[in-house]
């Protein structure tokens, strides 16, 4: 690369959204152990409304999913589309500053309006009214910036990394603007009802709902893969084909997949099995990408020693093939009959976000702090060793803990006596659940504790002075070993 | 014919990668989504489903502000154990006039679809206030703070934009939302007029104080209404179904 354009990126915002993205994943898994204790010890509820369960759950889910997930995709994918445009960002460095403050923002005044019971009750599209229509207008501006980089680049192509992120962008404005049509009560009140109720509302809520997840938490991370693992490894992309069908493979079937949310309800059948048929074809694109991604190391398997960050962004895609194999599997209608309404799904969905969403960020921060603030490496890599093992054995404690809890819970419902009667009582089946959550929350709180380290770890980075820390970084690793 | 297709036009201009993307992302909602709005028989064609009185459109709001979705599903599936535990399976037609739906998507609780009727106001009012007084294994957050008075100020807003998004209030339901509000929540009223713009709705001391209006009178004669709204027994199986 030139160093002439190298000078003209837009980096200032970036950073911040990389800050951001730290600072709020510590307070989302933060939330995330704080609720988990709720549900273990009741108490906890305090018995205020700001503090109850009801109320803290969004705070958590909007914190990991739309504060430290969306801080992560703004920062990585304006970093890579200047890089992979060698263009400016559009807009420049006001536009990079909209973004990052209007965006800081929405997250907090959609967090206020949780905590004070302002929410329009559909879940990960809490924000009331007039949260989205600020987000709305952030993301659009989301979109000219994007795109308008795109369309001064220096690159004939527009690399990998950028379908998804565009993709990313454009369906959630769709999904985003069609799920939060409502009619604000009005008389100066933040309280709003939407347009569709009921089955229609549950099948709009569950096409966004699924799809946050398709594209916000896969398709835009899916973006980072292409291109952190790369640098990272020090490869090319493994197919430039493969990457082609599962661009395209993957987007077309993620959009059907919501109504997997609703079997056995009083969604129409037609519609549950259309959604169960594209959620079984969905395995295919999804393991087309692992295999995108994990391939790109070939010849490289090497560097998993000794750079902690690539450990993280592989095992990351691990993460991602693993939840995307029992994401189909819990599609299916016989399996979804035992495991919907159970904690199954809640583990089903953390070995997706802190596995998946959580590592994938995890190993592109490790890589972009030093860049970003021009230092030859990390702080420690053995620091970063530390979080990778305490961070893996949270992720497992927890995903173990709520697949016997989820399993055991749904075979406890439907269980019946000799004499066939239901055998358990409900409450039975929650006081069964206690050990579990205790596990759980102890894989919530090894996963924060990881989180803490990184974050001193980043800040040691940013703050050290050049020249007074070892430059054979890899070296400390090896001597951990 | 394959030979021919080159993915080097769409990757060069982001219009076409745009634009295609978003035709490719559209189709499975517009499939999934439209239907549901066209198809008749998505509802079924059952007797008795009435809009909130407004004192049951509050303690909705309510439940919808705690976040009670969060571990209690409204959403009874048809299987042998439900409809012992639960009662019948729920109808599309049940939640009509639900904004938002409140099918959750978890049981941390137990599914409350039917629970209207089963307890005792006293035992919902109490039970909220201190759960693990009545059930020790609870792990249900407790709601004394909803003895407050009731906000029904925007009682006929609410109603009337309900009407505009099409729920059958008439400028009679509106006009009379706030009197309907006292009127349920007050047995020595006089209930005809009431019941006659919403039918078998019950009147009750929901909190079991009749002094005071508070939230808890509104979230428990919300919740003593789930479900109750359809009589099963003269519903045939024609009428239950659905395409």
């Amino acid at each position: 690369m030139p160093s002439r354009s190298e000078m003209t990126y837009v980096e200032a915002p970036i950073r911040a959204f990389a800050v951001a993205t730290m600072f709020w994943g510590v307070v989302g898994f933060l939330m995330g152990v704080l609720i988990a204790s709720q549900l273990a010890w009741p108490l906890l509820n305090l018995d205020l409304p700001w503090t109850s369960f009801g109320r803290l759950r969004p705070v958590h889910t909007s914190a990991v999913i739309f504060a430290f997930g969306g801080n992560a995709l703004l920062c990585t994918s304006l970093y890579i589309v200047q890089r992979t445009c060698r263009a400016r960002l559009f807009g420049g460095n006001d536009m990079g500053w909209f973004l990052f403050w209007g965006y800081q923002f929405f997250i907090v005044s959609a967090a206020l309006g949780y905590v004070l019971g302002v929410t329009q009750g559909k879940e990960y599209a809490e924000p009331e009214w007039y949260v989205d229509l600020w987000l709305t207008l952030v993301w659009v501006a989301y979109l000219v910036a994007f795109a308008g980089t795109i369309v001064k680049r220096e690159e004939p192509h527009i690399y990998v990394a950028n379908w998804f992120f565009l993709a990313f962008i454009i369906t959630v404005a769709m999904l985003h603007i069609v799920n939060n049509l409502a009619l604000p009560v009005g008389d100066g009140s933040s309280h709003s009802y939407g347009l569709a109720a009921g089955v229609q509302n549950a099948m709009i809520q569950w096409w966004y709902g699924h799809n946050a997840v398709g594209f916000f938490l896969t398709a835009g991370f899916l973006g980072m893969m292409y291109y952190f693992i790369p640098k990272q490894a020090n490869r090319p992309v493994y197919s430039y084909r493969l990457s082609i069908v599962h661009f395209w493979s993957l987007i077309f079937l993620y959009i059907w997949a919501g109504p997997h949310h609703l079997f056995y309800t009083a969604l129409p059948d037609w519609a549950q099995t259309l959604g169960m048929v594209f959620s079984v074809m969905l395995w295919m694109p999804s393991w087309g990408g692992m295999i995108n991604g994990i391939m790109t190391l070939s010849g490289a398997w090497d560097k998993l020693r000794t750079d902690p960050g690539l450990r993280f962004s592989v095992t990351a895609v691990g993460f991602y093939g693993m939840s995307t194999f029992e994401g189909p599997v819990m599609s299916i209608r016989a399996v979804n009959a035992l495991s919907h309404y159970t904690d199954w799904t809640i583990g089903h969905v953390h070995s997706g976000a802190m596995g998946w969403v959580g590592f994938i960020t995890f190993g592109a921060l490790y890589w972009l702090f030093p860049v970003l603030w021009k230092k030859k490496g990390l702080y420690s890599t053995r620091l970063a060793d530390w979080h990778f093992w305490i961070a893996t054995l949270g992720i497992v404690l927890y995903i173990t803990a709520m697949w016997v809890s989820g399993i055991m819970q749904g075979l406890m419902w439907r269980a019946y006596d000799e004499n066939g009667f239901l055998q358990y009582s409900f409450i039975e089946t929650v006081a069964a659940m206690h050990p579990y959550y205790v596990i759980r929350w102890l894989g919530g709180v090894l996963y924060l504790s990881g989180a803490l380290i990184m974050a001193f770890n980043l800040y040691k980075t940013v703050t050290q002075v050049e020249g007074s820390q070892p430059a054979a970084a890899p070296a400390n690793a090896l001597a951990a070993e | 014919m394959f030979k021919k297709f080159s993915h080097g036009p769409i990757e060069r201009n982001v219009l076409i990668l745009g634009v295609l993307t978003l035709i490719t992302v559209s189709l499975g909602g517009l499939a999934q989504i439209v239907p549901l709005f066209t198809i008749e028989s998505t509802i079924e064609r059952v007797a008795g489903i009435r809009p909130y009185t407004p004192l049951e459109l509050m303690g909705r709001d309510i439940y919808v502000r705690e976040g009670c979705y969060a571990c209690h599903s409204q959403m009874i599936r048809p299987f042998r154990d439900e409809a012992e535990r639960y009662g019948h399976y729920s109808l599309a037609a049940e939640s009509i006039y639900d904004r938002p739906f409140q099918w959750g998507s978890k049981r941390t609780g137990p599914d409350l679809a039917r629970v209207g009727g089963r307890y005792s106001d006293d035992w919902q009012a109490a039970h909220l206030r201190s759960p693990r007084d009545l059930v020790p294994d609870s792990i249900m957050p407790p709601y004394s703070f909803l003895d407050r008075p009731l906000d029904a100020a925007r009682v006929p807003a609410s109603l009337r934009a309900q009407q505009r998004l099409g729920v059958p209030y008439s400028d009679e339901h509106v006009a009379q939302a706030m009197a309907d509000l006292r009127t349920q929540a007050d047995p020595d009223a006089d209930p005809t007029a009431f019941n006659r713009r919403y039918p078998r709705a019950r009147q009750g001391v929901f909190d079991g104080n009749p002094r005071q209006l508070t939230e808890m009178d509104a979230l428990v004669a919300y919740l003593q209404m789930l479900g109750t709204l359809v009589q099963f027994r003269d519903v045939t199986p024609e009428q239950l179904r659905q395409q």
